[in-house]
């Protein structure tokens, strides 16, 4: 067999295993979130189905698939049945890159910071089609916060990835994880605090997660731009979310928590709990915050974290050229 | 593809939707925060137009909660109605009992005893207690905080619990009579009401940090939907609407009834009239409702609760009257009418929630639509009130 | 310059005061009563809908004299009840004849049907009856399938709980 075979055969494996990765996590993160809010509420979250509700997410699943796939009688078909798709979809190419471990990685690429960010900034489309396809004035409003606060804060989540690039020399996420030590102290979060907490409120405004979450605003536009959908549709947007979760906890893990490193031995098992500790703490920040309102949002981007950012990447700059 | 709703509107659409009249700008979306939305704090339809994210114009639509309280009036007699005021709102039931009863015996110049009086205050300020934490917990999840609610409504468990033993339910409570009241206060009572003065004191601490002093909710807050003075006279608003404005009318200040003058207590006013200085009034009325029930337990006489010689079935002579009492929301009124008969001849019911709405186009225009959903909130709206 | 720095970083420690008190929450136990496998306890003092009071004399017949207040009272007219009567034995001595007190005839209610769908919990029924022959009950766990199973029996129900009530004893 030629090595391009070889190579597109692993490749698909890799994919097959993501996907169930990626499914085995949406329902593992769909039940925890409920048993979070639950326990932050004082009270049980799901409990019926099966021991503790563990079963819960499959009983939500077999109803989302259950359910009719209704396209509303002026939508654009094209586009709003797109829309889920291409929501769903990149989210695929953005584990290709991602090493749990030092060996395990479905794909050696060597640009893979760039390779997540441009294929999650996919989702931003998605939206946009699915507020436009839906015919509906309330999914519109919902489409255009979401774009203007997706690109409202790709900027400074760019500018505070930027001085770990510099740092480290280089694109690879493996090659990020090795520079980091195995001591918690070594770890790039003490290097770079500010870029830290920068990079994890853009992932949270990126993923649409509350206190950043007007897109989907509940409360005032009833669902946004996912009013419309129900059944796989609105499925698929439910997982996209909750996968883009992990890809950036994943990309905060691996660039600022040390990744796979860790004291005894490192391996998945400490790149595991970091991405879970990481999705508990964005629960947790939903539950207990109001929303933000889309103007003060904005500001929050342009007056506060675009400056700081800018500021960290000139400090970092700075540093390394009088230390070399 | 053009956005079909506008064309929508041009041809169909019902009676408030053809008679919108938009601006002339072509330019506006006609949207209707319709009659099922989450934020609309029950029925209520709110047709707006907007221009990106800012309303030009709101008009409410009322009347999808009505059911005929006013005429079910006319045709059952005084005791048979009492549980309907209930229902009017069902978040301060208290209030409206009193006022209908209060109404019916001012008709038929009743004295109430002492013990009956000192049972409505206590209740009616645990009554008001009640809906002031629903109203935050609700304000709380439109603005998009999801737990608040739940920590308000753990509280309420508790009042409800101490209300159900005296009038025998958990929301719509019913305990006044023509006369008096249904119930007596037992020991267990008075012990339940203490302890529960302390837990509140110690929770409010709690509702403060996690919310009042947040970042997040101050932004969503402070300076949104200002009411100026003028604008409640206008529109006869009243409660804690008009005193974040600055007008200092309460009416267990302006029209004492019963025996409130006994008790000290504070009628927070604030000057700014924003959504944060109503946020404010409400969480200081709560404290202040503490204060009155713990007075009025240190006072409490003995005695009957019912007035003597009620008849079993009542008969105002005949006249008119108007009794208005300090609901959660403001002022509630009921306009009584007898004509001498066990049936009223004439119920009006007057809701402040009513009144308070109507507040609401003059001040949302050129507001984003999340400070319209936050004003909407902040005015604490009971849509089967203002529908009754 | 510096009061907007101070506002700032005070608005900001605000966010994590509400995150240790949310995290405080999410290690305390929970309020809630965990139906079914808890039931609540405090219902005393709750008005569930009414049911009859069993006559002293015969535990199998209610109190009611069928005099119809409960029914006449009741604002939407949820109450109905069917009743025969029981002429008295006949008098003997003089006092039909001299013109005594004749005896009333007695009325034994044979149906007594609560519809419960109407029903206020106004509690006008419980306050009207001179014998006393209503009550409230405690029956709160009622979810039913049918507007039907809400047209309550209550003499059949007075019947199931003096049952009930024997096999325990």
């Amino acid at each position: 067999m030629s090595e391009i075979t070889l190579n597109i055969i692993r490749i698909w494996a890799g994919l097959f295993i993501i996907l169930s990765f990626v499914s085995v996590n949406a329902i593992v993160l769909v039940y925890l979130e409920r048993k979070v809010a639950g326990h932050i509420q004082r009270r049980p979250g799901p409990f019926e189905v099966g021991p503790h509700g563990i079963l819960q997410p499959f009983a939500d699943a077999v109803k989302l698939l259950g359910k009719q796939l209704i396209t509303p009688c002026y939508a654009d078909a094209i586009l709003y049945w797109a829309a889920p798709i291409l929501s769903f979809a990149p989210v695929a190419v953005c584990f290709l890159p991602i090493p749990a471990g030092p060996d395990t990685r479905v794909m050696d690429i060597n640009v893979g910071v760039i390779l997540i960010l441009a294929f999650s900034g996919l989702n931003v489309l998605a939206l946009c089609l699915a507020g436009w396809g839906s015919q509906n004035k309330w999914s519109l409003l919902g489409a255009a916060r979401n774009i203007a606060q997706s690109v409202g804060y790709e900027i400074p989540l760019l500018l505070s990835v930027m001085p770990i690039l510099m740092l480290t020399g280089s694109l690879d996420l493996n090659t990020i994880t090795q520079n980091q030590g195995v001591w918690p102290w070594e770890w790039y979060v003490f290097k770079q605090p500010l870029a830290f907490i920068i990079f994890f409120v853009c992932a949270l405004a990126e993923t649409n997660r509350a206190p950043f979450d007007l897109p989907e605003a509940e409360s005032e536009l009833t669902a946004g731009f996912h009013t419309e959908y129900s059944g796989m549709g609105f499925g698929l947007f439910f997982m996209s979310e909750y996968t883009y979760m992990i890809v950036v906890c994943s990309m905060t893990a691996l660039l600022f928590l040390g990744g796979w490193q860790g004291p005894l031995a490192p391996g998945w098992w400490w790149f595991v709990p970091k991405v879970y500790g990481l999705l508990l703490i964005m629960m947790w920040i939903r539950w207990t915050f109001p929303r933000v309102r889309f103007d003060q949002l904005l500001n929050v981007s342009w007056k506060w974290l675009i400056p700081a950012s800018l500021l960290n990447l000139l400090a970092t700059a700075l540093v390394i050229s009088l230390c070399s | 593809m053009s956005l079909i709703g506008n064309d929508i509107l041009a041809g169909k659409g019902d009676f408030y939707s053809r008679n919108f009249q938009p601006t002339p700008r072509e330019d506006t979306l006609i949207l209707n925060m319709g009659p099922q939305h989450p934020s609309t704090h029950g029925v209520l339809r709110v047709m707006l137009e907007i221009d990106g994210e800012y309303i030009i114009r709101a008009e409410p639509v009322i009347g999808y909660v009505h059911r005929m309280q006013e005429k079910m009036g006319e045709r059952l007699d005084y005791n048979q109605y009492l549980p309907n005021m209930a229902r009017v709102d069902y978040l301060h039931p208290l209030a409206w009992n009193w006022a209908f009863v209060g109404a019916a015996e001012k008709l038929m110049g009743m004295q109430v005893p002492e013990r009956a009086e000192y049972i409505r205050i206590i209740t009616c300020e645990l009554n008001r207690i009640s809906s002031h934490l629903l109203w935050w917990g609700t304000y709380l999840l439109d603005l998009g905080a999801f737990t608040p609610i739940l920590y308000a409504f753990a509280d309420r468990e508790k009042l409800a619990d101490i209300l159900q033993r005296i009038t025998g339910s958990r929301l719509t409570f019913s305990l006044y009579q023509i006369g008096g009241c249904k119930a007596d206060m037992d020991d267990r009572f008075i012990r339940e009401t203490k302890e529960f003065i302390e837990y509140m004191r110690s929770r409010f601490p709690m509702y403060k940090d996690l919310v009042t002093d947040n970042l997040i909710l101050r932004k969503r807050v402070e300076g949104i939907g200002g009411i100026t003075r003028e604008e409640c006279r206008k529109y006869g608003a009243s409660g804690p609407v008009v005193r974040a404005s600055g007008i200092d009318y309460d009416v267990r200040r302006a029209e004492p009834y019963s025996v409130y003058d006994r008790f000290e207590f504070d009628c927070p006013v604030y000057e700014d009239g924003d959504a944060l200085a109503r946020y404010l009034v409400r969480m200081q009325e709560m404290e202040q409702s503490l204060k009155i029930i713990e007075q009025a337990l240190k006072q409490l006489p003995d005695g009957e609760i019912m007035a003597p010689k009620v008849p079993k079935k009542p008969k105002p002579p005949a006249g008119e009257v108007y009794h208005a009492v300090e609901g959660g929301r403001g002022k509630v009124g009921v306009c009584l009418i007898s004509d001498g008969s066990p049936v009223p001849y004439r119920v009006k019911l007057r809701s402040p929630s009513y009144s308070n709405l109507s507040l609401f186009p003059s001040i949302a225009g050129g507001t984003l639509l999340a400070d319209a959903i936050s004003i909407l909130g902040s005015l604490d709206l009971i849509v089967p009130e203002i529908d009754r | 310059m510096l009061l907007k720095v101070k506002k700032t970083l005070a608005g900001l420690w605000s966010l994590i005061v509400g995150l240790k008190i949310t995290g405080h929450n999410f290690c305390s136990p929970q309020l809630t009563v965990h139906y079914p496998r808890e039931e609540v306890t405090n219902l005393d003092g709750f008005n569930g809908h009414v049911e009859l009071v069993p006559s002293p004399k015969d535990p199998m017949l209610p109190k009611c004299i069928a005099c119809g207040a409960c029914a006449r009272n009741c604002p939407s007219q949820c109450i109905s009840l069917d009743f025969e009567k029981i002429e008295p034995a006949a008098q003997e001595g003089e006092d039909s004849e001299s013109g005594g007190k004749k005896k009333k005839s007695q009325k034994k209610v044979t149906r007594f049907t609560l519809n419960f769908n109407y029903c206020s919990l106004c509690g006008l029924c419980v306050r009207s009856c001179p014998v006393g022959s209503l009550r409230f009950s405690s029956d709160v766990y009622l979810a039913g399938f049918d507007p039907q199973e809400f047209r309550i029996d209550l003499l059949e129900r007075m019947r199931g709980q003096i049952a009930t009530q024997g096999e325990k004893d």
